[in-house]
């Protein structure tokens, strides 16, 4: 909850010393409350009341940062329920379960799955490791620990927890391990290690108490761990922390959060998937499976793209020419502008009417086609000037190029900047694309 | 000093929108939380899973699929297997044969497609037109007369159409309708309102706010059914509190993970697998959205779907 300039300035000395480079306190205080000035910048502000004020001014939920290297992340720090009221900050991410029975035939498996897809890497950032008993726990920190992937240590051992983080306390997993039995203890661990501890009870009640017993203790390196006993509990627990914090200003689930779906519906890859991607709109920071195909990461990644897409951003595929269906320079191009909707949909499209082609992506803003077109980024212009800078004309013995129905428009102008080259408008609509494909060649 | 809990229930609540007749009858709606919230208040009614079919009948060359309706013998004896799948609480029959842009099937054959389905099954029947606004109006008409009685749900309505569409099914055979509008809450709510200026009842009514596969600008999806929602009981905009029906399978099943084959693609995996997992994560998302009842295709999927609506309800 923001601070008022006039709660801050009763906390200043009010000598109006001009110190702090600002003429009075009070202007002082504005400033800090705007956020344009920092606290400390006041020489003669007291300890108590900068604690007072880094409390108040602290976000609602905490951004808690894991990992080191090219496997750092910060998960957390959103500040809104809904992405349209402003937009998420923390993509969540995704993991798999290993275990010292299982870990051999799984590790392949999770490696395979790694693409980019709109200039991002989709890939399983992190691996729960499974305790069972501890010689066996600690080889299964050594064989998976230096693999480029944020480690869990889902260990409610605290002796064994202490030793597997002596392995790998260096790559900074997260100890999900406190329960309201062993919190005391594994405080300790992990605040030795500097590692994130994860918490978990058997109802909200329990995780509540138990986090706020772990926060009085001085640690706030924390993620709750809102799995529960069902399907049904793991949905409830996810909204009702995450709500508790943004909607109600509950500092104490101001937390990220950690849901293993493969706990509520073991065996069971399809509900797996539902599950997911359920916690990826409704407030899963790290969400656990037991295996991550191609046929489930295509889905995920590709919602958690989009649900994590800053909604005054559109996204955007990067300008340049892309070969469909084997396409040589003899093939005929295509274009359309470089928002990722509108590319997947065309894209999609002439794959599926098998007709090689030269796909020429100009760099139209992110914007659709119409939108382009009225905001003059996507014109007879941009489209030659694309052309000449990518050097189509020698990377393309074709001279013909389809333009998208809604930009027809623009045929006439094009023909007059591009000499040699013949226009075709295609349908208003991609679902006509295929037809359209087949019939033209 | 235990969690204190600050459950939302609202003063509005959605529409309750039945159809198909007797014991199998379908509700959609009712029910004053977010999606699922049961930890706030009562759900109400479940949402509800549709099976799709085409009047074509079904994907041969998806294996689970081919295998499910394996000896079904033409449309009746499809939409029948349709009906007795694990999970289905109602059968959607897609007449995009129909299509003048492809086979171009005359309305009197899609009547008549229309008609073995709906004799064949006990259980709520929901048509899809082919999407050509001009051709699914002859349809809807013609199927909504020989249909009457049968209390069915056309899926959709469009801003060019409704007028018709409505006045056929709804005002002249007492069917239902979905309104459906392109993915944003202002165009969805504009047609509802045209609809309600019919004269047509809330209890007629559906809606289909838009939907996309998971990975194809489901944002914009997520974020209208939010909104909608938000708007519906936060708001009590009664122009918004239709029950959301979405058609998950026709995008799912449509876009390229769950069409390029492996031998195009070895490292992807068996296709089958591809589009059962995009239909499940889609059905999955826009359930989280609010969406009261969803289309799908594959039996794995709607025995998917269907076990997640009862583990949440």
């Amino acid at each position: 909850m923001a601070l008022k300039g006039i709660d801050i300035f009763k906390l200043t000395p009010k000598t109006n010393c001009k110190e702090c480079g600002n003429p009075t306190c009070m202007a002082f205080a504005m400033k800090v409350a705007q956020g344009s000035v920092k606290i400390e910048q006041c020489p003669h502000m007291s300890d108590e009341a900068i604690a007072k004020l880094s409390e108040a001014t602290a976000p609602p939920m905490k951004a808690v940062k894991v990992g080191a290297g090219e496997c750092e992340y910060t998960l957390g720090g959103e500040t809104v329920l809904f992405r349209h009221d402003k937009t998420f900050v923390s993509r969540n991410l995704f993991g798999v379960n290993v275990c010292p029975g299982c870990v051999d035939e799984r590790l392949p498996e999770i490696e395979k799955v790694d693409y980019e897809r709109i200039g991002e890497r989709m890939h399983t950032e992190v691996l729960n490791l499974k305790f069972t008993e501890k010689e066996a726990f600690l080889g299964l920190v050594n064989k998976v620990k230096g693999q480029g992937k944020l480690l869990i240590l889902d260990c409610k051992d605290v002796d064994a927890a202490k030793e597997a983080l002596e392995l790998c306390k260096a790559e900074k997993p997260i100890l999900n391990g406190a329960t309201p039995d062993n919190y005391k203890e594994m405080v300790e661990v992990a605040k030795a290690a500097g590692v994130a501890l994860g918490v978990s009870a058997p109802d909200l009640d329990a995780l509540y108490d138990t986090t706020a017993a772990i926060e009085a203790l001085g640690y706030k390196e924390l993620f709750l761990d809102v799995t529960g006993a069902s399907i049904k509990d793991a949905y409830a627990n996810a909204i009702q922390v995450r709500r508790a914090a943004l909607k109600d200003q509950d500092r104490t689930f101001g937390y990220p959060s950690i849901v293993n779906v493969a706990k509520v519906a073991p065996d069971d890859t399809a509900m797996q998937t539902a599950l997911a991607s359920m916690f990826v709109i409704k407030y899963g920071s790290i969400i656990l499976m037991d295996s991550m195909t191609y046929a489930q990461a295509l889905p995920l990644f590709g919602l958690r793209q989009n649900i994590f897409t800053d909604p005054q951003k559109p996204m955007k595929v990067e300008p340049g020419l892309y070969p469909i269906n084997g396409a040589d320079e003899n093939s005929v191009c295509v274009t359309t502008v470089d928002f990722a909707l509108t590319y997947f949909v065309v894209s999609g499209e002439l794959e599926r009417s098998g007709v090689p082609c030269n796909f020429l992506i100009s760099d139209a803003g992110g914007y659709s086609v119409l939108t382009a077109w009225a905001a003059g980024k996507f014109s007879a212009g941009t489209i030659s000037k694309f052309m000449k800078e990518y050097d189509i004309e020698n990377k393309v013995k074709s001279r013909t190029l389809i333009i998208p129905g809604k930009a027809a428009v623009l045929k006439g102008e094009l023909e007059e900047k591009l000499p040699g080259w013949t226009i075709v408008v295609a349908p208003n609509d991609a679902t006509g694309l295929v037809k359209f494909m087949k019939d033209f060649k | 000093m235990a969690f204190k809990r600050n459950p939302q229930t609202f003063n509005a609540s959605i529409n309750e929108v039945t159809f198909g007749t007797g014991d199998k009858a379908v509700t959609l709606g009712g029910g004053n939380t977010f999606p699922m919230y049961t930890f706030d208040g009562e759900a109400k009614n479940k949402v509800a899973i549709g099976v799709e079919i085409s009047d074509s009948g079904v994907d041969m060359t998806v294996p689970g699929i081919a295998e499910y309706y394996a000896g079904a013998e033409g449309i009746g004896a499809i939409a029948k297997k349709a009906s007795e799948m694990p999970g289905a609480d109602f059968v959607v029959l897609t007449l995009d044969g129909a299509d003048p842009n492809g086979t171009n099937k005359s309305v009197e054959d899609c009547v008549a497609v229309a008609k073995e389905v709906a004799d064949a099954i006990d259980c709520p029947l929901a048509i899809q037109g082919c999407k050509n606004i001009e051709k699914d109006i002859q349809l809807f008409e013609k199927v909504a007369e020989a249909l009457a009685g049968k209390n069915v749900l056309f899926v959709s309505a469009r801003e060019e159409s409704y007028k018709s569409i409505a006045a056929a099914a709804v005002m002249a055979y007492k069917q239902k309708i979905s309104a459906e509008s392109a993915v944003d809450i202002n165009l969805a709510k504009q047609l509802n309102v045209l609809i309600s200026q019919m004269g047509i009842q809330p209890e007629n009514y559906v809606m289909n706010v838009g939907s996309a596969a998971a990975g194809y600008g489901f944002e914009y999806v997520a974020s209208t059914l939010d909104r909608v929602r938000g708007a519906a009981l936060g708001q009590n905009d009664a122009m918004l509190q239709m029950p959301i029906i979405t058609p998950v399978s026709s995008e799912a099943w449509s876009v390229k993970e769950a069409v390029v084959s492996e031998e195009d693609f070895p490292e992807w995996g068996a296709r089958e697998e591809r589009g059962i997992e995009m239909e499940v994560s889609t059905a999955a998302a826009v359930i989280a959205g609010g969406s009261n009842a969803v289309i799908l295709r594959h039996p794995k999927t709607v025995d998917t779907i269907a076990r997640l609506v009862g583990a949440l309800m």
